[in-house]
């Protein structure tokens, strides 16, 4: 029991992300026999979390975590509760069966070792999510679900289609990772906690930020529960291999919505504006999802709209959130983690045994695939919520909660039934049509699947079958601690095996399986009416999808072209403009001015009492002013590069005469560098030997350059006003030696003092390098078109510097 | 500029000022000077090189992409920092060592090896953009 107290979660999120190092290097050595030995990982998983049970079931959830950043309060914790052990569990079963399952599914694919690593990496992703009692952290593995479906989903990347559903699923998913990071940020906001765990604790509904904490978090669960109209990534989403959809798109990726929605229902929970939209839009996309399913033939399609109807009924369970509710909603999501990932599975043996999944090309196939039958028979009367099956006590639950006469809560009943009804249509179309009936030619001779796919299907529908009939132990020790923590308060568990007919709950479950059957009987017509209705509408959330992206991007490239004319007068011009403005509106503003008009009446500030400059002085001047007017009259641009560089030289010394060795140094030496390399500009460019403006242009340039000078020489001379501050002077005079064992102070501040600045400078240089030789071979490649002279490429990094 | 006289003493003023550079750079902790400054006037020897003997003959004498030289600086200046991570110290603090040579000492120290990285980056940068541009001067002429 130790070690439970120790790091057993961190282990559970950890361990399938270390398998997934290894996976590579496993499927290599072994070939598909690696997921035998993979699956071991989150089987493991599974048994350590088990050891769990008995203390949770107790009332008394594990928490474990570590001061990460004390100093801003950022702990990495991790708790097992009621509801964290359902979801884990449920995680760590339907991938130990999903890993098995790819080994075989995969068996030589060349990037086999990549999938399993990536299957391995969301594992841990989604154990996280479910574990984190951080809310960053939560965020941080809800992110990281998302990033490893992307890559999941576009595992098969040469083909266009997956490489669409992943940016598509990730674009939507990460909509809502923002929200949630937002709403993580207000939940700090109005509580001051990063806890889950002291967040349940906390009364929010009342808060003035309750609304906005809602709306981030019901966007970030809805988008990634898939629930109308976010829905339509989840279809799309089955582009990747079988094994994903199994696995993320049956009982984990897709819950992490739900799961948000329970765990912060004693938060937010229980508000009239909560029990509506979560109702509303669970109960949308119940229908949506459950017709969208009767529409397909493709069985995997038909499965990933019977998914979203399964999570709006499980969102819309959230809302209703009585006892017997979330009871209900714990027990279906446990039921339909079993047989949606079964029959995923199954479509997937389908699929392998003879090359096909549309449903029209199948039939007949019970002889042949008898084991994949018994996985899909055993799963679709689950799904249908026979007696004796998980499905049932879920149906039954969910009957009793809104079984009250109130107007309300009927029309939420007729919307369960008829949803049940449809769902239960689709589970008899899935389980007879490819396997009874005459025997229809497929693309491959159909065969049996190999024993690792087929332990899936036959395990989770037993389980299904057991779980029923261990009902009284399930719902004490599993079902109540969840519902618990959901609802903020003890929940007990009343479920029993024992039927009684008298009840009326379970005449709604005959009427719901009368329904089944006639919807199965009529699935030819009712497809061909919601058909011509699809085509009636004429646009799907898919194409709104569509034409917002490229819309965004025409955006972009509309912007793109407004900035990024190509035309190098028009940026000088607007760059040294700001640069004019960044300088006069502060200096003006605090009175920049008023100062020059108390110097013109002689009242100079204390360091800037003008003296009569030495001979030298004068000389070096003189050579600076000589510099300036050889720019303004050069004949040539040649000329004027190089009378710029006696412009910059003459400064260099006034440097070196004031006590600046180092500047002047630096100072020549860029002087140097940029005549040399303006030189190499101007003929690489290209341009013309002389400058040719008119004289519009010219003056307007001028002016601005002027501006910019006046600018610069009024903020100097206001710095001069002011009294120098020494502090920072002196202490570097006084410690240099001793501290940094140096006597050139200026060189001990750039590599010692402030070494972290310059290490982020050289970068910064190295990185303009790189863009400027970028630059240079560009334009060799696509021919010069510039006309003026380019910003002088060597000067950006080293002034400065200097 | 491919006059005779430029093109026979520029080797030899540019072997002087490498070896300049390299004095500047290493005294540049207690006198004027230091791996900026070194860097800069090794570039400038280099874009001189470039304009006597042409870009070809630069880089093959270099042997190594001026660009990469850039990449060990950032890389040597980075790691000089993370070395006082060994002491237990924060990042980038100074570890001195004094190198006992028999009658005189040299000071060896993390921040004279980050001035060398600084040394390398300005050096690269500039003449790998230098002889870039050179090299297209060539193509014009």
């Amino acid at each position: 029991m130790e070690f439970w107290t120790q790091a057993s979660l961190y282990l559970a999120v950890g361990a399938p992300a270390l398998a997934a190092l290894v996976a590579p290097l496993l499927v290599r050595w072994l070939g598909g026999a690696a997921g035998w030995l993979l699956a071991l990982v989150p089987a493991g998983v599974f048994v350590l979390l088990l050891g769990g049970l008995e203390a949770v079931a107790a009332g008394l959830p594990l928490r474990e975590g570590f001061d990460w950043v004390p100093a801003l309060g950022l702990r990495l914790s991790f708790a097992l509760d009621g509801l964290s052990l359902i979801f884990s569990l449920t995680i760590a079963a339907v991938g130990t069966l999903v890993v098995l399952y790819s080994g075989a599914y995969l068996n030589g694919h060349p990037h086999q070792g990549r999938f399993l690593a990536f299957i391995l990496l969301f594992m841990s992703a989604m154990l996280g999510v479910v574990l984190a009692d951080s809310t960053l952290a939560l965020f941080a593995f809800w992110e990281l679900t998302s990033v490893t479906s992307f890559l999941l989903i576009g595992f098969d990347h040469r083909r266009q289609a997956a490489r669409r559903a992943a940016i598509q699923a990730l674009v939507i998913t990460n909509i809502g990772g923002l929200a949630l990071l937002v709403g993580v940020l207000l939940f700090w906001q109005a509580t001051g906690s990063w806890e889950l765990s002291a967040l349940a604790e906390t009364e929010l509904r009342g808060h003035g930020l309750y609304g906005a904490i809602l709306g981030c978090i019901l966007l970030a669960a809805f988008t990634k529960s898939a629930q109308f109209p976010f829905h339509f990534w989840l279809p799309n989403a089955m582009e990747a291999p079988t094994p994903v959809s199994a696995f993320l798109h049956s009982a984990t990726m897709v819950q992490a919505g739900v799961y948000l929605l329970a765990r912060l229902s004693p938060t937010l929970g229980g508000t009239p504006i909560w029990t509506l939209l979560l109702i509303v839009f669970g109960g949308l996309t119940l229908l949506w999802g459950a017709f969208g399913a009767l529409r397909q033939t493709d069985l995997k399609q038909m499965l990933a709209q019977s998914t979203i109807a399964s999570l709006g009924l499980l969102v819309l369970l959230i809302g209703v959130g009585n006892e017997a509710a979330i009871s209900a909603m714990v027990i279906y999501f446990l039921a339909h983690a079993c047989y949606k990932a079964g029959l995923f599975m199954v479509a997937g043996a389908v699929d392998h045994g003879t090359g096909t999944r549309n449903l029209p090309a199948l039939g007949g196939l019970a002889d042949l695939m008898p084991v994949s039958f018994i996985g899909a028979a055993l799963a679709a009367l689950s799904m249908i919520g026979l007696p004796l099956t998980l499905g049932f006590f879920g149906k039954e639950e969910m009957y009793l909660a809104l079984f009250t006469l109130r107007l309300d809560a009927l029309l939420v009943l007729l919307v369960l039934i008829l949803g049940n009804a449809l769902l239960a249509g689709v589970a008899l179309v899935v389980m007879i049509k490819p396997f009874l009936g005459p025997l229809l030619p497929t693309p491959k001779p159909p065969h049996e699947a190999p024993i690792a796919m087929l332990a899936g299907p036959i395990l989770l529908g037993g389980a299904a079958i057991l779980g029923a009939f261990a009902v009284d132990w399930l719902g004490h020790d599993i079902v109540a601690p969840a519902a618990s923590t959901i609802l903020g308060e003890q929940a007990l568990s009343h479920l029993g095996l024992a039927i009684d007919l008298r009840s009326p709950i379970v005449w709604l479950s005959v009427l719901t399986w009368g329904l089944g059957v006639a919807v199965y009987w009529q699935a030819a017509t009712i497809r061909t009416v919601l058909r011509r209705g699809g085509r009636a509408i004429g646009w799907t959330a898919d194409m709104v999808f569509d034409h917002a992206m490229f819309g965004l991007i025409r955006f972009a490239a509309a912007a793109t072209r407004f900035f990024h004319h190509g035309r190098l007068e028009v940026y000088l011009l607007v760059v040294f403009a700001g640069l004019a403005l960044v300088l006069l509106v502060p200096v003006i503003g605090l009175g920049g001015l008023d100062v020059l008009g108390s110097w013109a009446q002689g009242n100079w500030p204390a360091n800037l009492q003008p003296t009569m400059p030495y001979l030298h002085e004068w000389v070096v001047l003189a050579l600076g002013v000589t510099g300036l007017g050889a720019v303004l009259l050069a004949p040539s641009r040649l000329v004027a590069i190089l009378a710029l560089g006696i412009q910059g030289t003459a400064v260099a010394l006034l440097y070196l005469l004031f006590g600046a060795p180092d500047l002047a140094f630096t100072q020549f030496m860029v002087e140097v560098l940029s005549v040399v390399i303006l030189t190499l500009v101007m003929t690489r460019l290209r341009l013309d030997e002389r400058d040719h403006r008119p004289l519009g242009e010219a003056l307007r340039d001028g002016a601005v350059a002027l501006a910019c000078a006046v600018g610069v020489s009024l903020t100097l001379l206001l710095v001069l006003t002011g009294t120098l501050d020494p502090t920072l002077s002196d202490f570097f005079t006084a410690t240099s030696v001793p501290l940094a064992h140096g006597h050139n102070i200026v060189n001990v501040i750039l590599v010692d003092y402030r070494g972290f600045d310059t290490l982020g400078e050289i970068s910064v240089l190295m990185a303009t390098g790189i863009a400027i030789l970028a630059l240079i071979r560009g334009t060799a490649k696509a021919g010069s078109n510039a006309r003026r002279p380019a910003p002088q490429p060597g000067d950006d990094g080293l002034e400065g510097e200097a | 500029m491919n006059t005779v006289i430029f093109r026979t003493t520029a080797p030899v003023v540019i072997a002087i000022m490498l070896v300049f550079s390299v004095f500047i750079c290493l005294r540049g902790h207690n006198e004027p000077g230091g791996g900026f400054i070194g860097g800069l006037i090794a570039a400038s020897a280099i874009a001189i090189y470039g304009m006597a003997s042409g870009v070809d003959r630069v880089r093959r004498a270099m042997r190594v992409d001026p660009l990469a030289l850039a990449g060990f600086g950032v890389l040597l200046a980075a790691g000089t920092g993370v070395l006082s991570l060994f002491t237990a110290s924060p990042f980038m603090t100074g570890i001195w060592y004094e190198l006992n040579l028999g009658e005189s000492s040299v000071a060896l120290s993390t921040p004279m090896f980050f001035d060398i990285g600084v040394y390398f980056v300005v050096f690269g940068s500039v003449s790998a953009i230098a002889l870039a541009l050179e090299a297209g001067r060539e193509e014009d002429l």
